[in-house]
């Protein structure tokens, strides 16, 4: 079962990471990993807001073996980031301050990969393991 | 939809419990409401409780952060009571700090600890 928000105004911010967390609870994710997943998508889909205008938070159940967890795919189409190696350093920021930045959601999840091309978009995915 | 978050006043405080998730205008809301009642009221300490709230992400805590900043301009002290484990583990590993800020394990601490600091 996938599910997905999309991501226009900050209501929206507010809509995914409530899907994000049901999906936590539902796979049996304790409360301190519901507020990372929770926090996760909070971060990423407000990137998308600020950053690319709009785009997509999908959060998909995966299983590895025994192994059981959340992704949480985060997808736009907006101007892209041309030096990810900038962005994954923490306290870069281009917005004054704002969101804590992607160092910070991949301190809090498992796994972490993205990819981005300047002028088409950015596509992020990062998993949480139940542990 | 923007709902309002209840400000309350005892003697030269005022209390706030935070009882729902907080959106972005709630949040901006609440930091202009805060500050108007702070005149109104010439309160001098301020209690802000979290117990009910399970997660804040940076722009909840860039926030927070700024209207005690703002608070403390405005002569009021502020402390924050009733962080939740979950939300102190994830504050931290999101890089977030709010070094500067006073803080309480509950409301009832956070109310004697700003008593102390209030001096009387």
């Amino acid at each position: 079962m996938d599910s997905s928000v999309k991501i226009i105004n900050e209501w929206d911010i507010v809509a995914a990471r409530q899907l994000g967390r049901n999906v936590a609870k539902e796979l049996g994710f304790g409360t301190v990993d519901q507020a990372r997943i929770t926090t996760a998508i909070s971060e990423l889909a407000r990137n998308i807001y600020l950053y690319a205008g709009q785009g997509e938070i999908t959060i998909e159940k995966v299983e590895n073996g025994a192994k059981k967890g959340l992704t949480i795919i985060s997808c736009d189409e907006g101007p892209g980031i041309p030096d990810l190696r900038k962005v994954m350093e923490d306290g870069f920021s281009t917005s004054g301050g704002l969101g804590a930045g992607l160092p910070g959601v991949k301190r809090l999840m498992d796994e972490f990969s993205i990819e981005s091309t300047p002028g088409e978009g950015t596509l992020i995915k990062s998993v949480k393991w139940l542990r | 939809m923007n709902m309002r978050i209840p400000i309350l006043k005892l003697h030269d405080c005022l209390l706030i419990s935070i009882q729902w998730e907080l959106d972005d205008q709630t949040a901006l809301q609440f930091q202009e409401d805060l500050l108007h009642k702070i005149h109104e009221t010439s309160a001098r300490g301020v209690v802000i409780d979290f117990t009910s709230i399970d997660f804040i992400d940076s722009f909840i805590a860039k926030v927070l952060g700024d209207v005690i900043s703002m608070s403390k301009l405005m002569g009021a002290k502020v402390v924050i009571t009733g962080i939740q484990p979950a939300v102190a583990i994830t504050l931290i590993e999101l890089g977030i700090r709010l070094e500067e800020v006073m803080t309480a394990l509950d409301l009832e601490k956070g109310l004697e600890k700003l008593q102390r600091e209030l001096g009387d």
